[in-house]
């Protein structure tokens, strides 16, 4: 089997790998490896895309600095430490290292709601990137809908693409989000987009203390139980308003949570924060997780946005080589923005009214088609479990697991590996030194 | 909630669940106290393979028994319990396996269990992924698979609509002769005691010769076909799967589902149910010798699990040698799901009195009496 | 491979040849082939692509043969086959 020597290895080539990357590289560290689920650089946000100033310039740095990238590679198990296993394409892939920077970004957060599981029912960020992709939005009707910045980073460039967007409906009450939207306008830099980007949609109805109640197929159904992709979206504000949107896509999450397969299978600490409704990386001020050489930067420490990506990725990087000096003066601002960041992710947690979105036949587990009914009476996640198969799937709870954790409160974690679908044979493999034993 | 009862069970595992069923039915006022939920521990771990095995006499008979006591619940068993009767495969490798297969062929049929020899070219039929060149197999038909934590939750319901209480969520943290204390310091009386903790059983009851002994499972997306029965290699005769060593085999199931469950690994002195890579692995480079297909399916989960075994591979059913008002219902070791049903009906004939279905004696636990003194 | 460049990448989705652009995924071919169902649920209800990023296993599609591809993770490559789960007929 193929073995990588590196000194650092960096999981993720998002914004917070690519600085920690480039960082590193300038601090002295030789032979850093970024290796990445995606085909190249940029992570969710950028995806190899080169049109926004920061991607660009980050792209600049990080291309020409030496980090060697490993694309289409994921890391799915952590055999003994200091050794990753990968696989890439039908290539298994043993990698070894010294340090080790956790950058594995956030996904979205979905909630069940009836009709969530049609075709064309997709989320925000998902539909982008889909698009992104090579899947045509030109001319397509297209409402957004669920929680948080993204939405309106996504109907901008949805629109760009040439989408129709009908309608962002955030679940978000107007009071919380104005509160948000001032202190966004006193902060610096990239943040305040999210509000002109606001208004270069002028003209898209922004409702906010909205969510969608339901989506309606072509076939005139609605609920879970039909093949017919979305053709309507009922949006309510929770009190008796309620429109319905006909539309070719539905674009909704509710905003997102960190991705923490990786820290828990190596058995990094991670806390839940409450207000947030959300679960994160424990790190201490040069982002060194609890465990010794791990360190971790990015979403994956709390869904903060690209700025705070960025600048921890850089303090990650400085940290992993030695070079706390030039860390030191990122600390403050790093500080900032995580204040912001946690302002932003408690005024995008999901209002508890949308624990009764879901009606009894409500699919929540997509997987294996567990119904809400079902489920909602179990003690615990790991009885929902081996009772009714809930989030027993090829997922393995990543999708309805956040959804339990807010619905029912159940904590869904798990730290086995593989942490994604893997081939067996890529199990099958050990790394030498592991095989001199026998 | 009421606090005193005829029989207290510990562990709502599949064997506590049998107990419970068994005894509710029969009258009892029983009360199962499960630290987690219906089915957790190594029910939920293990393959749920209902099979007769030949290792010895008296575990055949407790099978044998059990597997009939299986039949006669298949058509009650809802859905969610993934019943299959897809019967067994034993393949054998080589000529040396082929004649412990006819061997154990002759030994079924003598005992009234269908057998059927396979030559090679018959078992590359009835499993097409097989590896080409295989000596032959032997086919139990009559041998099928569960998913036993469902069967757990769907005995312990029919023991509370014959009255019994299930208490989940908590743990035992005594067992006495009056009752047991619960971690959250309530106290439950009964006037006896069954420990059915699986392989914690000896926390309860301390001294009992039980040991947890670890196997691996690997679970595949959906793959309907690719199997078509419980398929176990033979060669863990060689393998030394029966000594205290580390061993893996190779032991490959479908389940209702259309996935592919593969196990197994046996390890003693491991308390830690996190993966080993190590093991894992041998366990896969084991299988992929035999089907070399399955490398290519997709993995999506693998667990660990915790056998109770007894120095004899036997179970302990029946009183405690010396403790007042306890009994032990545990040590099945790889067979607990297969043996559950006749692990009800034996310790409900010895509890209440009925005449026993089969002669209990090679599972009293009073058998051990002599070295447990030794250990003191 | 710059002649794939200039004209496109071809591949077949359920066995109809198209004329993708480079970096296009398969998901994206398989809606660019008007397919909105990539796999059927246990239940045998149509699904397609959830989350975008490889996390929630709803675009599996058959590549060149092997099942439960994540069609989003995988960039089309000239010559590729991919299957989805066929619409059922009215029937
Ligand atoms: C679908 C989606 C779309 C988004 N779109 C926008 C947008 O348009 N505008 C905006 O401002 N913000 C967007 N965001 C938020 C944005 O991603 C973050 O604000 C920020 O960019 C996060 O940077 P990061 O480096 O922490 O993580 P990411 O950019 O998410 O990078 C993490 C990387 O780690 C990789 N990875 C994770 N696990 C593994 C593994 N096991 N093996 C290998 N690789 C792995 C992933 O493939 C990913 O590329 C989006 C988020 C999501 C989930
Ligand atoms: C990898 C593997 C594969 C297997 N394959 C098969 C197979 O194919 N066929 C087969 O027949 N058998 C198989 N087995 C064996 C089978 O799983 C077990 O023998 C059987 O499940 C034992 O059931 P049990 O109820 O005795 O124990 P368990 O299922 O372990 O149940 C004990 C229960 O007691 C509870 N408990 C423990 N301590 C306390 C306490 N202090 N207070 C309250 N509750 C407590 C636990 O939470 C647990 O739920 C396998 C086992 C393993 C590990
Ligand atoms: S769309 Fe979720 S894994 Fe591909």
């Amino acid at each position: 089997m193929p073995e990588r020597t590196c000194r650092i290895a960096i999981i993720g080539a998002g914004p917070a790998g690519m600085a920690a990357a480039v960082s590193a590289v300038e601090a002295g560290a030789e032979n850093v490896l970024v290796i990445d689920d995606n085909p190249r650089p940029g992570g969710q946000i950028w995806r190899g895309e080169t049109d926004d100033a920061t991607a660009r310039e980050w792209m600049q740095k990080f291309e020409p600095c030496g980090a060697a990238l490993l694309g289409q590679t994921r890391i799915v198990a952590a055999p003994q430490p200091g050794v990753l296993l990968a696989e890439n394409g039908a290539k298994t892939l043993t990698i070894r290292y010294e340090k080790l920077i956790l950058a594995t970004g956030a996904s979205e957060r979905f909630l069940p709601f009836p009709g969530w599981t049609r075709p064309n029912v997709m989320g925000a960020g998902g539909l982008q990137t889909l698009a992104k992709g090579g899947l045509p939005l030109e001319g397509k009707r297209v409402v957004v809908a669920g929680s948080g910045p993204l939405l309106l980073a996504v109907a901008d460039e949805m629109w760009h693409m040439g989408a129709r967007i009908k309608c962002i409906a955030e679940q978000a009450a107007p009071n919380a989000v104005m509160r948000l939207g001032l202190r966004l306008l006193g902060s610096p830099g990239k943040l305040a987009q999210a509000v002109q980007l606001k208004l270069r949609l002028f003209g898209v109805p922004y409702r906010m203390g909205w969510h969608p109640l339901q989506v309606d197929g072509a076939d005139g159904t609605s609920g879970d139980d039909s093949d017919a992709p979305v053709a309507s979206v009922t949006l309510t504000n929770g009190a008796a308003k309620r429109i319905q949107i006909p539309c070719d896509y539905l674009a909704c999450a509710f905003h997102l949570t960190p991705r923490l397969e990786l820290a828990h299978l190596l058995g990094c600490d991670t806390e839940w924060i409450e207000r947030q409704c959300q679960r994160r990386t424990t790190v201490d001020a040069w982002q060194r997780s609890s465990v010794e050489g791990v360190y971790c930067a990015g979403e994956s420490t709390g869904v903060g946005g690209v700025d705070a990506a960025l600048i921890e990725g850089r303090i990650a990087g400085y940290a992993a080589t030695g070079a706390q000096d030039r860390a030191r003066p990122l600390l403050k601002q790093r500080d900032a923005w995580r204040r912001f960041a946690d302002a932003m992710n408690e005024t995008f947690a999901p209002r508890p009214e949308l624990r009764m979105l879901p009606e009894p036949r409500t699919i929540i587990c997509r997987c294996e088609d567990v119904r809400y009914e079902q489920v909602v009476a179990k003690e615990s996640w790991r009885a929902a479990k081996l009772h009714t198969r809930h989030g027993m799937g090829a997922c393995q709870g990543r999708i309805c697991g956040g959804a339990a954790e807010f619905l029912f409160d159940w904590s869904a974690r798990s730290s086995r590996p593989p942490v994604c679908p893997t081939r067996m044979k890529t199990l099958a493999e050990r790394p030498s030194a592991d095989q001199k034993g026998d | 909630m009421k606090r005193a009862y005829d029989i207290l069970i510990a562990g709502g595992g599949i064997v506590g669940a049998a107990c419970a069923d068994e005894l509710a039915r029969r009258g009892a006022d029983v009360c199962v106290v499960e630290a987690e939920c219906a089915g957790s521990g190594a029910t939920a771990a293990g393959m749920g393979h209902v099979v007769v095995m030949d290792d010895s006499e008296a575990q055949f008979a407790l099978n044998h028994c059990s597997q009939q006591l299986w039949n006669e619940l298949r058509e009650a068993l809802p859905e969610n319990c993934e019943f299959d009767g897809c019967g067994t495969l034993w393949a054998a490798a080589d000529e040396e396996e082929m004649n412990e297969a006819r061997r154990k062929a002759d030994h079924y049929a003598a005992r009234g269990v269908a057998a059927e020899i396979l030559d090679s070219a018959a078992l590359a039929e009835a499993e097409p992924n097989l590896r080409p060149g295989l000596a032959g197999a032997l086919f139990v038909p009559g041998d099928s698979v569960v998913f036993a934590p469902c069967v757990a939750k769907w005995l312990l319901d029919r023991a509370m609509e014959n009255g019994a209480t299930l208490i989940t969520g908590k743990r035992i943290v005594e067992l006495r002769s009056d009752g047991a204390v619960l971690n959250d310091g309530s106290i439950i009386s009964a006037k006896r005691m069954v420990n059915a903790a699986g392989s914690l059983a000896p926390q309860l009851t301390p001294g009992i010769p039980v040991r947890p002994r670890k196997g691996h499972i690997v679970v595949t997306d959906r793959y309907p076909g690719f199997v078509r029965h419980h398929i176990t290699e033979l060669g863990y005769l060689k393998n030394a799967h029966a000594s205290d060593r580390d061993s893996v085999s190779f032991v490959v199931q479908r389940r209702m589902t259309g996935q592919v469950l593969l196990g197994s690994s046996r390890q003693f002195d491991v308390t830690d149910a996190a993966i080993e890579p190590g093991i894992l692995a041998r366990m896969i480079q084991r299988a992929l010798e035999y089907m070399p297909g399955l490398g290519q399916l997709n993995t999506i989960r693998c667990w660990a699990g915790f056998r109770a075994a007894t120095p004899d591979n036997l179970p302990l059913i029946g009183p405690h040698p010396t403790r007042e008002n306890l009994w032990l219902a545990t040590g099945h070791e790889g067979l607990g799901i297969t043996m559950a049903p006749g692990t009800g009906r034996l310790l409900a004939d010895l509890m209440l009195d009925g005449e026993a279905l089969i002669d209990p004696a090679p599972y009293l636990p009073a058998r051990f009496a002599n070295s447990e003194a030794r250990h003191g | 491979m710059a002649d794939a460049k200039r004209n496109g990448i071809k591949v077949w989705v359920n066995g109809a040849e198209l004329s993708v652009p480079p970096d296009c995924t398969a998901a994206a071919a398989v809606a660019r082939a008007g397919v909105t169902m990539h796999r059927r649920s246990v239940e045998g209800h149509a699904r397609g692509p959830l989350c975008g990023m490889g996390v929630c296993m709803e675009c599996r599609v058959t590549i060149n043969g092997e099942l439960h591809q994540r069609g989003c993770q995988t960039l089309c490559m000239d010559g590729m086959r991919i299957e989805t789960a066929e619409v059922a007929s009215d029937a």
